[in-house]
This record gives C-alpha cells, sequence and structure tokens, in this order.
C-alpha cells in the first residue's frame, strides 16, 4: 500500500474546487443577471445572451448554463471518486465508486437483460445528470429539469435509441411492428409518438409544479405575516417571519424526493423502452441465419 | 379594449381551472395503486422493497395525464393571456 504524496493531495483539492467553482459561478452569475425587485414572480428561464445565427437567433438561457453547471460538477465528482484507483492507494470513496458502479450495472441487467449490459454507463450519467439537475434548485439556482428543452432533448436522444434498437431487425421487420393487429396501426404509431412527449412532460412536469407550489407557499406566506405582524414598529412589522424556513419543509417532497425519484423513473423507463422495443430473438436467429450464409 | 383583455384573463383563469379537473384521475388511480400495495406488503412483508419500487414507477406513470393537464393548465396561467392580447393588439391596431 502507497502513502498519498503531496502531489496526490493537491490534484485532490483541484477537483474538489472544480466541483463548487462551477456552482458559484452559477451563483454569482444569477446574482449579476436577475433585477432587483420585490415581491415573488414566476417566470421561465432567463436569457443570458443572444447569440446571431444564420437561421435563427440562438438563445442562451439560464437552464443551458445550469446544465453545463451540472455536468462539469458531476464529471469532477467521477474524477475526485475514482482518484488513485489504479495506483493502489486505498481510499473509502473507492468503495463508494465501486458500489455505484455495482449497483447501476445490477440495476441494468435486471431491468434490461444480460445483452445490454453496455448500457450501464448510459443509464447512470442519465441518472447523474437528472438527479442532480433537480438538486441544483438546493443552491438556489433555476433547475434545468424545470424548462421543457433540456428534457425534451433527453427524451429525444431516448426516442432515438428505442427506434434504434427496433429497427436492428431491418426497417420491414420496423413497420411489420406497427401493424401487428392491422387495425391497431393506427393506434399504434400515435403511442409511438406519445413516447418521448409524455416522457419529456412528466419529468418537467413535476419538477416544474413542485417549484410553482413552493413560490406558491412562500407568497402566501409573506401575505400571512404581514397580517400578524404587520402592526409591529419598524423592521418587525416588515420582515416575513413566517418565511423562514417553513417552505423548506415543502422543499424536502418537491426537491429532494421528487427529483431522485423523477430520475429513477426516466432511466428505468428509458431501460423499459429500449429493451421492450428491441425483438432479441428474432435479431440472434437472423445472426445465425447471416452467419450460416458467410461460411457457405 | 379593457372590456376584451378581461375577458381573455378570464377565460384562462377558469380554463385552467377547467383543465385541473383532470387531478381527479390520478388521484384515484394512484390511490388505489398505494392501497394495493400496503395490502402486498402486509401479506407478503418479505417483498417490501420490490413492491415499493413497482409502486412508484407505476404511480409515476399514472401521474402522467394529470401533468398533461398540469402544463395545459400553466400555458393557460402564464403563456396564453400575453399571446392573446398581443393578437387583440394587432388586430385592432
Amino acid at each position: 500500500m502507497k502513502q498519498m504524496t503531496h502531489r496526490f493531495k493537491m490534484v485532490d483539492i483541484i477537483y474538489i474546487l472544480m466541483m463548487i467553482v462551477p456552482v458559484c459561478f452559477g451563483i454569482v452569475l444569477k446574482v449579476l443577471t436577475t433585477p432587483a425587485s420585490d415581491g415573488i414572480s414566476i417566470s421561465g428561464a432567463r436569457i443570458y445572451m443572444t447569440l446571431p445565427m444564420p437561421i435563427q437567433n440562438l438563445p442562451i438561457t439560464e437552464s443551458q448554463v445550469n446544465s453545463a453547471i451540472v455536468i462539469v460538477a458531476v464529471f469532477f465528482l467521477c474524477l475526485y471518486l475514482t482518484h488513485g484507483i489504479k495506483d493502489g492507494i486505498w481510499l473509502k470513496r473507492h468503495h463508494f465508486a465501486e458500489m455505484i458502479v455495482e449497483k447501476c450495472t445490477g440495476l441494468v441487467t435486471n431491468s434490461m437483460g444480460e445483452y445490454f449490459r453496455a448500457f450501464a454507463p448510459f443509464i447512470t450519467a442519465m441518472l447523474a445528470l437528472s438527479g442532480f439537475s433537480s438538486l441544483i434548485t438546493l443552491f438556489g439556482l433555476y433547475a434545468p429539469t424545470s424548462d421543457i428543452n433540456i428534457v425534451a432533448g433527453w427524451a429525444i436522444l431516448v426516442f432515438i435509441l428505442i427506434t434504434y434498437y427496433k429497427m436492428k431487425c431491418g426497417p420491414l421487420e420496423y413497420v411489420k411492428s406497427f401493424g401487428n393487429p392491422a387495425l391497431m396501426a393506427p393506434l399504434n404509431i400515435i403511442s409511438e409518438i406519445a413516447t418521448p412527449i409524455s416522457m419529456a412532460f412528466r419529468h418537467y412536469g413535476n419538477v416544474l409544479s413542485g417549484s410553482v407550489i413552493a413560490v406558491l407557499v412562500a407568497a402566501g406566506l409573506q401575505g400571512l405575516s404581514n397580517m400578524v405582524f404587520g402592526a409591529l414598529p419598524g423592521f418587525f412589522g416588515k420582515f416575513p417571519f413566517l418565511q423562514v424556513g417553513l417552505p423548506a419543509i415543502l422543499s424536502i417532497y418537491f426537491d429532494i424526493f421528487s427529483g431522485c425519484l423523477q430520475a429513477y423513473i426516466f432511466a428505468m423507463l428509458t431501460m423499459l423502452y429500449i429493451s421492450g422495443g428491441f425483438p432479441l430473438e428474432l435479431y440472434e436467429a437472423r445472426k445465425k441465419k447471416r452467419a450460416q450464409l458467410c461460411k457457405n | 379594449m379593457e372590456i376584451a383583455i378581461s375577458i381573455i384573463l378570464g377565460c384562462c383563469a377558469l380554463g385552467a381551472g377547467f383543465a385541473m379537473i383532470a387531478g381527479i384521475g390520478p388521484g384515484i388511480g394512484e390511490g388505489n395503486a398505494v392501497a394495493k400495495a400496503c395490502e402486498a406488503i402486509g401479506r407478503q412483508p418479505e417483498c417490501k422493497g420490490d413492491v415499493t419500487t413497482t409502486m412508484l414507477m407505476g404511480c409515476a406513470i399514472a401521474e402522467t395525464t394529470g401533468l398533461y393537464a398540469l402544463v395545459i393548465a400553466i400555458l393557460l396561467l402564464f403563456v396564453t393571456p400575453g399571446m392573446f392580447i398581443d393578437i387583440l393588439m394587432n388586430t385592432l391596431g
């Protein structure tokens, strides 16, 4: 067993800093660009700047920036967890990293089958990105998952994957799979299109409804505390006492539990749709047939 | 003009309220799911983990229709009034 050198510790500190710095950057950006206003308002993602593009201008919104922040932070978190794993230095966090990998591989092989074992990193990345995107509200930042553009992007990516795996046996089989009972073909096509829409709306609706309810409760508490403590003189009359701490109780459900649950559900549905759409037996039969043809 | 704008705002609010009637369906559905899950855990306490994860999955999927209604309600409350008022302003000049 080797000892940790000074260089190793320095790199560790750099990794931890690189996890924290993007979040601080996001907070500073938000504080600098948000105009001062009293009262609570419900608004979409703030547009930081607009890039001129040939067809249409490309707005860089808060949700895109926060999504990038989450990606950078998760990347350095992974580097931090596995730092020194090849050098033979024994650290507790290596066990944690191993546990994550084992759990996620087990989850994927349980629900998708052994054939899709290689999907484990993708599903884990999806889980981490979606979960941390929802949890970033704890720092007071706008959650990227409460913007439909971000979630719809993920849903379209998953839809392309589903279609790719359905097409693996050739386009003819893909078309055939719609008309299984021939009368049901239109319904099957509609349900195929509904897949990405419902995935996007489910995730985005859950996170957004949580934040809207939290804002409404905060506004209501402000009014209530004005009513109750308004008669007090000076500072005590203006300070919203009821707003301290009470909205945080709601936040336990809406931000932490709901965010993690939606990440799990999104990953789970991705796995189910991909493995459900792929005709494994047919594919293996075709593969065998082709191999025999090649031999002959 | 003011009457037209107030009709637009009022109807958007009413529509959002009516859209959320759809919340009844997922409520009943999820209640059923949780009730059955409780029964199952009562009968077989050893499969609590599996039942809970499956129930959460099912609840999330049953919630979808309610969330469609929620999205429509949010659009009606925050997006459509401005859009309709813009159209009105443009047509009236």
